[in-house]
């Protein structure tokens, strides 16, 4: 049976909104006032959740409320939720720099946190010598930075640079040195606060792979704050949702990230789309708008089948006399990777102004493997040689499942998550010689 | 069930709480992080003196040119009495020990307000940093001693009747813990109050140079009428500065229960710090 690492019982912490500074001394005598009588504390009661776009009715929020969950030991999790959710704020109180106005935490093991990279970097000092002062301020010991010292310089790729002071640095080599100073702690508990969000696409393919290397082979606990569904999907095993401070899922993380996308995107299976503002990311010109859209011929509901066409209808008004227009589209898959894009031929029937016209776009040998898309698609006209106008563009519109290879006789079975999103078609043979 | 979940308990190796007990002062914690300390030091040495061509000589620099305008300024215009001492030894043996004061509790009174943006974002005790400025001052002090002992040294060759170092400099280990004390305890006074009410901070800055005047720094003690002598005898600080001039020149007065009363006053002063930063590190962020 494996341990717990981290148990949080019924956390929650208030904060107070707008400036502090003014009446607090009045709030801190009736606070203290209140203690003496042996009261509650006056203030939290009012406290409201905490939502940051609704305007705030009292002058206190609750950035976490009742917050409860378990990690083992050897566990990456991954917390997700919008800007504000309180996913900081859980972070600060499990590396302590703030406490939590009620609740418990019981953690077993080192913990090392990574709100930031470099902190406490002084820019006068070498990187040799801030590799050190960061180093102990992460809580290692003068010994264990000399034993590992090679390896830090080595994973940073600062050889060169290990005697200039640090103010002379790129910004891209400072985070590299910090961070390499970090993934070198050998802590039980490992808490990484959306730090790869800098650096180079290499350098944080190596971060990914130090972390998971980390927490598979070396056993340890990582928690892990980021927006990148990708990266949170590679590293954790489990991952939490958190919601205007309350923990809204948990869970396996695939499931929990799929979730929280679908939160995200309100992205409908089946049915009519119809199309709204919601679905445009700015105003274009739309001399031809997309009405509604809608999947036809699947197995069922919104599945389809690997080897067979995806079909879509489109209800498109046209806001002026054309003579032409192409339509234009991608597919995503669940985690917002785009897997690929089709450009159709131009429709070369003059529609009038005002008209409504229907269309059907076939997606043919696709290839994709079992799983979840969508389709983002565009109207436009022109092609490469002659430059492109897009007249409307309808984002994450409508979603679709593939569930099936051939026809609804032959499900899926077996796709892991980590295989990808194209099914290869490919031939095994003996052949002689 | 119930017995697996005791021995569970016991086994945490920390618990995050809303509140901890005022004495629960994390001192072993402080100790595990004893290296992080002396780089704390070494960054302050070295970064304050890189690009600069004087380098350490600053730290000379600095008192002797106070001590010269002293000397002329209240030995030569104001004509104050320095006991019969020479004049640049009296005031340079003030200065000494007063600036590791004033340099200690400056920077201690501030430590929560500029560091906020590393204490944002890691934890370590927070202790650690006025400490290390504890040290980093002494360091600053040694060089400063040294000076005035090479001042010193010329006097008792030039003459050997007016200085006269006595048995009592042997309490300077103690003068210099009670220096110490009193800029650590205030400082993290202040600076726990500074986390919520910024007032402090303009109290602080011409705060130090109004209790330089109320100390006997650049006049002996004795030369005051004695009502005024009773409340400067009142100042912590008195018996500290008071001391230290008699053990190495041998002039002004000593007085155990002086420097008893400075001890007292320390102490006491020492625990109300470290209780009330103890109190303050742990939510600061929230309202700095």
């Amino acid at each position: 049976m494996s341990q717990t690492a981290i148990k949080v019982e019924n956390v929650s912490k208030l904060y107070r909104l707008g400036q502090v500074g003014t009446g607090t001394l009045k709030n801190d005598l009736n606070r203290f006032w209140h203690k003496v009588r042996g009261k509650e504390d006056p203030y939290l009661k009012i406290g409201q959740t905490n939502d940051r776009t609704k305007k705030a009715e009292s002058e206190f929020a609750w950035a976490l409320k009742d917050i409860n969950f378990e990690i083992k030991q050897g566990e990456a999790i991954g917390i997700i939720g919008r800007n504000g959710a309180g996913k900081s704020t859980l972070v600060k109180i499990l590396s302590k720099i703030t406490s939590p106005t009620t609740g418990q935490i019981h953690i077993n093991g080192r913990i090392a946190s990574l709100l930031e990279v470099g902190t406490g970097f002084h820019p006068e000092l070498s990187g040799k010598e801030n590799i050190f002062m960061n180093g102990a301020i992460l809580g290692m010991k003068k010994w264990e930075i000399q034993k590992k010292f090679d390896e830090i310089v080595d994973f940073a790729g600062v050889e060169a640079y290990v005697d200039t002071p640090v103010k002379r640095y790129s910004s891209g080599m400072i985070v590299r040195l910090g961070f390499a100073v970090a993934a070198h702690l050998e802590p039980e508990i490992l808490i990484v606060d959306e730090v790869l969000a800098v650096g180079d696409a290499e350098f944080q393919k190596k971060c990914i792979g130090k972390m998971q290397d980390v927490s598979t082979n070396q056993g340890r606990t990582v928690l892990f704050v980021s927006h990148n569904m990708p990266s949170i999907k590679s590293l954790c095993t489990k991952a939490i949702i958190l919601d205007n401070g309350h923990i809204s899922q948990t869970g396996d993380v695939d499931e929990v990230v799929k979730k929280y996308l679908s939160i995200n995107l309100e992205k409908s299976y089946g049915d009519i789309v119809y199309v709204s503002n919601k679905h445009r990311r700015a105003r274009y010109s739309r001399e031809i708008e997309f009405i509604s859209v809608s999947l036809e011929d699947a197995l069922y509901e919104n599945c389809y089948a690997t080897n067979l066409p995806i079909k879509l209808k489109a209800v498109l008004k046209s806001n002026l006399s054309l003579k032409k227009f192409r339509v234009s589209g991608s597919i995503y898959s669940e985690d917002s990777t785009r897997i690929g894009v089709f450009f159709s031929n131009h429709i070369e029937e003059p529609v009038k102004e005002g008209e409504e016209i229907s269309i059907m776009i076939e997606v043919v040998s696709h290839n994709l493997a079992k799983g979840n898309y969508y389709f983002s698609l565009s109207v436009g006209n022109g092609d490469e040689s002659t430059g492109n106008v897009e007249y409307d563009i309808i984002y994450e519109v409508i979603g679709f499942k593939i569930t099936h290879k051939n026809d609804i006789n032959t499900p899926i079975v077996k796709w892991n998550s980590d295989f990808g999103s194209i099914s290869f078609q490919a031939n095994c043979k003996k052949i002689d010689g | 069930m119930q017995q697996e979940k005791n021995q569970d308990s016991s086994n945490w190796t920390e618990i995050i709480k809303p509140q901890r007990s005022l004495f629960d002062l994390r001192l072993k914690d402080v100790w595990n992080y004893k290296d992080l300390l002396f780089m704390f030091v070494k960054r302050d040495f070295v970064a304050n003196y890189k690009q600069t061509i004087l380098g350490p000589l600053w730290f000379i620099i600095q008192p002797v040119l106070t001590t010269l305008m002293y000397t002329i300024v209240f030995g030569n215009f104001a004509k104050i009495s320095t006991n019969g001492q020479p004049k640049i030894l009296f005031y340079l043996a003030g200065v000494t020990i007063w600036n590791y004061f004033s340099d200690t509790f400056n920077r201690t009174s501030s430590v929560f307000t500029s560091n906020a943006n590393i204490f944002g974002k890691v934890y370590f005790p927070r202790l650690i940093v006025p400490l290390s400025i504890i040290v980093s001052g002494l360091i600053r002090f040694s060089i400063q001693f040294t000076l005035f002992m090479s001042f010193l040294i010329y006097y008792l060759l030039q003459s050997n009747d007016i200085v006269n170092p006595n048995m009592y400099v042997l309490l300077t280990p103690v003068l210099l813990f009670l220096m110490a004390g009193l800029a650590l305890g205030a400082g993290m006074i202040i600076s726990s109050m500074t986390t919520k009410y910024r007032d402090f901070t303009y109290l602080v800055s011409f705060g130090v140079t109004l209790l330089m005047y109320a100390t006997p720094v650049i006049y002996p003690i004795e030369f005051l009428p004695q009502k005024y002598k009773t409340i400067i005898m009142l100042n912590p600080l008195s018996g500290i500065v008071e001391t230290f001039r008699y053990a190495w020149l041998g002039s002004g007065s000593f007085s155990w229960q002086l420097l008893g009363y400075s001890f007292c006053f320390v102490i006491m002063l020492l625990m109300f710090g470290i209780v009330i930063f103890n109190k303050v590190e742990k939510n600061f962020m929230d309202t700095v």
